[in-house]
C-alpha cells in the first residue's frame, strides 16, 4: 500500500478546502505523494520528522551545513504541522549523502518523514545546498533530491528554498519560507513613539530598517513582484503615500496633494496600479491611482469612511471598510467602481479587509465587546470565523500560500507596546515572531525568486 | 510685542521646527543632532522644557492653550461637536480673530480602540469638524490646515475611557502663518 501515514489537520473549517483536502481513496486514485499531511477536518497530529545532519562535502563548510539543517528544521516544526525529533537522537545515522537510507532505525525513532542534505563550497563563494525527502514508513523517496545554489551569504535562503520544497511535497501547497516581511518597526513611549520602517526575513532573521525615526510611518505593502513597498509617511508633514523602491533605496511622494490626505494604499495584482484612500475636507473616498501615468480614478462617493481598500487576486473586484452604514462594515465593489456589496453582518465591526492570494477567503479585524479579533470569511461573506482574541489584535498579512496569517498584537496600559504573530488559517500554531523593537503593521512578501 | 520676540516665543512653545512640518511631537529635526543609531531623540525620548510666554497676556500662545482652551473632545466614533466644544471653538475663534499674526493646525486624533487606517480618517473628520467651525465663526479658512495623527499621537497612555475620553480630540495649534 502506498498510502502511508497521514497526519489529520484541522486547517481549514466547514470543509473550506474539500477539492484540496484528497481524501485516502481520492489518493491512491489519484498517485498523491504517499508521504502526505492532508488538510480536512479534525484533530491535529503533528507528523514526526527528522533532519539529519547535513554532511560538509567541502572543506569548510561544516558550520554552514550544521545552520542550513537547523534552519530547514525550525521552518517546518515552526508551521505546527511537524513535530522535529532531536538531533541528539540520531547523530552519525548519516553519512554519506548518496548512501541508502538505515530505514529501520529511522523507523525505530518513531520518524515518518526525513529529510537528508549536503553542503559545498563551490567557486566564486557560492554554496550548493542539496536535499532528499525520505518517506520512512514505505522507504522511498519523496519526489527526486534537488540542489540549490546561492552566494554563502544568502545560507539561510538557501535553506528556506529546501524547506519550502519539502512543505510542498508533503502538504501539496506551496511554501511560504523563502520570503520577507516589511513592517513598523516602534520605540519610546506610547505617547512618543518612534516608527520607523523595517524589513526582515519571515521568521525574523536579516532585520534591516528602510527609513529614520524622523517621521511616523504607517502601513507599509509590498509591490506583486516584491521589489517596491507603499508606505504611508508624515514626512512631509502631513500623511502622504511613498513608493519605495528597495533594490535603489529611491523613493518618491505619490499623490502629493496640499489640503488632502493619502493613505491605506495597496498594489493591484498588476502592481502597476494603487487603489488607496484620499481624504478632502473630512471625508475619505477609494482611489485608484495609475503608477506610469499618474492617472487618479475615483472609485466611491459616499460622506461615510471608506478606507483599507484591497483588489482580488484577478484583479477584478476591490474589498474595502466604510463606516456607512454606521459603523465599519467590509464591503465588496468591482474594480471600477460601481455599487458596493455588503458582506460582513455579524457583530460588532469589521476592518482591514485583506484578500487571500488564493482568493478563497478575505481576513480582517473585528471588533467587538471590548475585544479584537483576526478572521477570515468567505468573499461573499459567509463562513466567518475568529482566528484570535486579545485586547487588541489588528491588521492581517497574508503568507503567499494563503495558509498563514501575520498580524500585530498590542497590549494594553501605560506600557502597552506592538508585536507581531502568525497564526494559521484554522486558528492553530498562534506564535509570536521575534523583532529587536516593538513591532506593528506587518506585510507578507510573495514567495521570493 | 515685536515680531522676532513673538516669533521666538511661538517657536520654543510650540516646539516648531518648521511651518510645514507640524508633526511636533517628534520635535522636527531636532533628533537628527547627536543620534547616530537612526532612531533620532529630541522631544520624543528626554525632558523637554519650553517658555509658553505669559499666561496673564491674552496675546501669548499659553493664554490660548491654557485660558481659552486649545482642545475640544469628542465621543466614541463621533466627530459631532458637542455643546462645551463649540463654546470653547467660540473662544478660540475670538482669540484668533484678535490675533490674526498666528496660522493654526487643528490637529484631529482618536483613541487605541480602533483600526489604524479608520483611525486616521476619522481624526480628519474630527479636524474637518473643528475648522468648518472656526470658519463659520469668522475665522478666514487661509489660516487653517488640519492634519490628523489617527491614533498614533495619544497624550494619555492608560487602557481606561478615562485616557481615551481625553486622546479622542481635535487641538488648535498656533503656528508662524506665512507673510505675517
Amino acid at each position: 500500500m502506498s498510502l502511508t501515514r497521514r497526519s489529520t489537520l484541522a486547517a481549514l473549517g466547514g470543509g473550506l478546502i474539500a477539492a484540496a483536502a484528497a481524501g485516502p481513496r481520492a489518493a491512491l486514485a489519484q498517485a498523491s505523494p504517499p508521504l502526505r499531511i492532508e488538510i480536512t477536518e479534525g484533530v491535529v497530529e503533528p507528523m514526526p520528522f527528522a533532519v539529519a545532519a547535513f554532511l560538509p562535502e567541502t572543506p569548510g563548510v561544516a558550520e554552514a551545513a550544521a545552520n542550513v539543517a537547523r534552519v530547514v528544521a525550525a521552518d517546518l516544526a515552526g508551521t505546527g504541522l511537524f513535530r522535529e525529533i532531536a538531533p541528539s537522537a540520531h547523530r552519525g545515522l548519516v553519512t554519506s549523502f548518496d548512501a541508502p537510507v538505515a530505514f529501520a532505525a529511522w523507523r525505530a525513532l518513531g520518524a515518518q518523514a526525513l529529510v537528508t542534505g549536503a553542503v559545498a563550497a563551490e567557486a566564486g563563494g557560492r554554496l550548493a545546498v542539496k536535499f532528499r525527502l525520505h518517506d520512512i514508513q514505505t522507504g522511498r523517496e519523496v519526489g527526486e533530491g534537488l540542489r540549490f545554489r546561492g552566494g554563502a551569504e544568502l545560507w539561510r535562503r538557501l535553506a528556506h528554498k529546501v524547506a519550502d520544497a519539502v512543505y510542498a511535497r508533503i502538504t501539496g501547497e506551496g511554501g511560504y519560507f523563502d520570503s520577507q516581511v516589511v513592517y513598523v518597526a516602534e520605540q519610546g513611549p506610547k505617547d512618543a513613539r518612534r516608527k520607523r520602517l523595517a524589513i526582515m526575513d519571515y521568521d525574523g532573521a536579516n532585520p534591516r530598517y528602510l527609513t529614520e525615526a524622523r517621521a511616523l510611518v504607517l502601513g507599509p505593502r509590498f509591490a506583486p513582484a516584491g521589489d517596491r513597498v507603499l508606505f504611508t509617511s508624515f514626512e512631509r508633514g502631513f500623511p502622504r503615500i511613498f513608493l519605495l523602491d528597495l533594490a535603489s533605496g529611491q523613493r518618491r511622494a505619490l499623490e502629493d496633494q496640499p489640503g488632502t490626505m493619502a493613505f491605506s494604499p495597496r498594489f493591484g495584482p498588476d502592481g502597476r496600479t494603487v487603489v488607496f484612500s484620499l481624504e478632502q475636507g473630512g471625508n475619505s473616498e477609494i482611489f485608484t491611482l495609475d503608477l506610469a501615468s499618474g492617472r487618479r480614478t475615483r472609485l466611491t462617493t459616499h460622506p461615510g469612511i471608506d478606507t483599507s481598500p484591497c483588489f482580488s487576486p484577478d484583479g477584478s473586484r476591490i474589498v474595502f471598510e466604510s463606516d456607512r452604514s454606521g459603523r465599519q462594515q467590509l464591503y465588496v465593489m468591482p474594480a471600477e467602481g460601481g455599487e458596493p456589496r455588503r458582506i460582513s453582518f455579524g457583530e460588532g465591526r469589521y476592518a482591514t479587509p485583506v484578500w487571500s492570494p488564493r482568493g478563497d477567503l478575505i481576513a480582517f479585524t473585528k471588533q467587538n465587546a471590548g475585544r479584537f479579533h483576526i478572521g477570515v470569511m468567505r468573499p461573499d461573506g459567509s463562513g466567518e470565523r475568529l482566528l484570535t482574541a486579545s485586547f487588541l489584535d489588528e491588521g492581517p498579512s497574508w503568507a503567499p500560500n494563503g495558509r498563514v496569517i501575520l498580524f500585530a498584537r498590542e497590549t494594553a496600559g501605560a506600557g502597552g507596546a506592538p508585536g507581531l504573530f502568525s497564526v494559521d488559517i484554522s486558528g492553530r500554531n498562534l506564535r509570536p515572531v521575534p523583532t529587536e523593537t516593538f513591532a506593528s503593521d506587518p506585510a507578507w512578501s510573495p514567495l521570493l525568486p | 510685542m515685536g515680531t522676532l520676540s513673538k516669533v521666538l516665543i511661538v517657536m520654543a512653545a510650540l516646539g516648531l521646527a518648521a511651518c510645514n512640518n507640524p508633526d511636533r511631537y517628534l520635535g522636527g529635526d531636532a533628533g537628527g543632532a547627536g543620534y547616530d543609531d537612526g532612531w533620532g531623540g529630541g522631544a520624543a525620548g528626554g525632558i523637554d522644557a519650553a517658555p509658553l510666554g505669559d499666561v496673564r497676556n491674552p496675546a501669548s500662545p499659553a493664554f490660548f492653550q491654557a485660558r481659552v482652551g486649545d482642545r475640544v473632545f469628542f465621543a466614541v466614533d463621533q466627530s459631532t461637536l458637542t455643546p462645551e466644544a463649540r463654546d470653547i471653538l467660540a473662544g478660540q475663534a475670538r482669540w484668533l480673530n484678535e490675533n490674526r499674526g498666528y496660522g493654526i493646525v487643528i490637529e484631529g486624533h482618536a483613541d487605541e480602540r480602533g483600526t489604524r487606517e479608520y483611525n486616521l480618517a476619522l481624526g480628519a473628520r474630527r479636524a474637518n469638524a473643528v475648522q468648518e467651525y472656526l470658519v463659520s465663526l469668522g475665522v478666514s479658512p487661509g489660516r487653517l490646515r488640519t492634519i490628523s495623527y489617527g491614533k498614533e499621537r495619544p497624550v494619555e497612555i492608560c487602557s481606561e475611557e478615562a485616557c481615551y475620553a481625553r486622546n479622542r480630540r481635535a487641538v488648535t495649534v498656533l503656528t508662524l502663518s506665512a507673510g505675517s
